[in-house]
């Protein structure tokens, strides 16, 4: 079941709304003071949630269409991943302006010096040459192949990110939420591996033949 | 419903109070639920009449309190004292209360009594947070003898004027106001005096990261945090710095408490 061009193109803006809406939410709570005691804090958490959210669905794309057999998923991918750098910046910059109020060598300082954000500091580091080279243009520019290997980061990002998550609920024993990202990135890279030995014994069994 | 009490004018501060409604809708008491907004929706189910306290251990006289008795043992004042929290936020409220040194004195502690233990009510069937083990239950918080004799801890029965909100710790907690925040027990059901220190619940779970004594204190970082400024609820945020954390949050009286103790060791 393959949707049409027209049909596709109508999902895929339907899915640009659907992910600017938390971010909507949280503008439209600002201004109506809707974000409890902490707001501050309440952004914080929940820009990183939605970090987190978006990185699992980019991951989810490929395994998903592997098994629906739905490739045109894969024109998806890239604004589900920009998305994921979108709340990774926001992320980062409620950090920057709320915690250090823009002094970037405090807020380096605080980076160095603490385990839990130096991991989410790499990870958004990280982050970036993906979402740099994410234009057609750029992926010319690299050549497809170097493009796709740059991009492999992201598993490693995505453990970093869950990382991060499960050290700053470390302090409290609460790890409900982070063994629950845990687990569905897990999945989404044992597929892969999965996959990826498969079709290596094919493939020596092939040359073997 | 109303709590009289005149206030105490050698414990006033000079910072705005936090409005009413962010100190009881922003609570950390994970009995009720770890994230700040549940004690607020979930306490209503905890009975806090009829309620009693035990009091026993190094003394020699045991009693077991009501709380109409609990609250008659000194006249109840009103102070306004700083909350900083461990993690990084404080906030100013007016509690009501007195000094935790009126009770200690009645119940005559014996020579051995060198630490004093608090242990608040667990009781699944009114606490639904019980139900996940991210403390081992119940809460469990300790002072030293001659910090629980200090004038600044206060046996807290209200607030704003107010019998406490069950989400702050109903009907009767403690107040710490130079140690962070979870050293102040909520919801009290035993005062056992002992002549070992107490196994308290955040420093048994993260010992690393939550100290016995967990005063106040600028230049010990948390292993995840830095504790050297705080966020004041409802006034820094948006385009306002976070202001600097005070030594003892403020209350240097306190420091004689610890002279000659290494506080980056004892933390």
């Amino acid at each position: 079941m393959t949707p049409t061009l027209k049909q596709q193109s109508i999902i895929k803006a339907s899915l640009f709304v659907a992910a600017l809406l938390p971010f909507l939410r949280l503008v439209l709570a600002v201004f109506t003071d809707h974000l409890g005691a902490n707001p501050l804090e309440f952004i914080t958490r929940n820009t990183g949630d939605w970090t987190l959210y978006f990185l699992c669905i980019t991951l989810a794309v490929t395994p998903l269409r592997r098994l629906t057999g739905w490739s045109w998923m894969v024109k998806l991918r890239r604004m589900l991943g920009l998305y994921g750098f979108f709340y990774a910046s926001l992320h980062f910059l409620t950090f920057l302006w709320f915690d250090h109020f823009f002094d970037v060598a405090e807020m380096l300082k605080d980076v160095v010096k603490r385990p839990f954000i130096l991991v989410g500091f790499t990870a958004f580091i990280l982050l970036m040459p993906l979402a740099l080279t994410s234009t057609n243009k750029m992926i010319k520019r690299v050549g497809a192949k170097r493009w796709q290997q740059l991009h492999k980061l992201i598993y490693l990002i995505a453990s970093l990110g869950v990382l991060h998550y499960f050290w700053m609920k470390a302090g409290k024993h609460d790890f409900s939420q982070p063994v629950l990202f845990g687990s569905i990135v897990a999945i989404l890279l044992l597929l892969r591996l999965f996959w990826a030995i498969q079709k290596r014994q094919h493939e020596q069994r092939l040359s073997v033949g | 419903q109303k709590l009289a009490a005149a206030t105490n004018s050698n414990y006033v501060v000079i910072d705005n109070k936090t409005a009413y409604k962010d100190a009881t809708t922003y609570n950390n008491y994970y009995e009720f639920g770890t994230d700040k907004s549940e004690p607020a929706q979930s306490a209503g189910s905890l009975k806090t009449r009829p309620w009693s306290v035990s009091i026993e251990g190094e003394i020699n006289k045991p009693m077991k309190l009501d709380l109409d008795s609990l609250m008659k043992i000194a006249p109840l004042e009103e102070r306004i004292y700083r909350l900083r929290c461990v993690e990084g936020w404080s906030m100013v409220i007016p509690w009501i209360g007195f000094s935790l040194s009126n009770l200690i004195k009645k119940v005559e502690p014996n020579s051995n009594a060198k630490y004093i233990e608090f242990t608040t009510l667990a009781d699944k069937s009114q606490m639904p947070g019980l139900r996940e083990g991210v403390l081992d239950w119940p809460y469990v918080e300790g002072l030293r003898m001659d910090e629980a004799m200090h004038p600044l801890a206060l046996l807290t029965f209200g607030m704003y004027g107010e019998v406490l909100p069950n989400q702050n710790g109903a009907p009767v907690r403690m107040v710490l106001p130079w140690k962070y925040g979870f050293k102040s027990p909520k919801s009290i059901v035993k005062i056992r005096f002992t002549n070992k220190q107490p196994k308290t619940a955040w420093n048994t779970t993260a010992p690393r990261e939550y100290g016995f004594y967990s005063n106040v204190n600028p230049e010990v970082d948390h292993p995840r945090w830095s504790q050297a400024s705080e966020r004041r609820i409802g006034e820094d945020g948006f385009f306002t710095k976070k202001r600097k954390t005070l030594m003892f949050n403020g209350y240097s009286e306190v420091a004689s408490l610890y002279s000659g103790m290494d506080l980056k060791k004892y933390y």
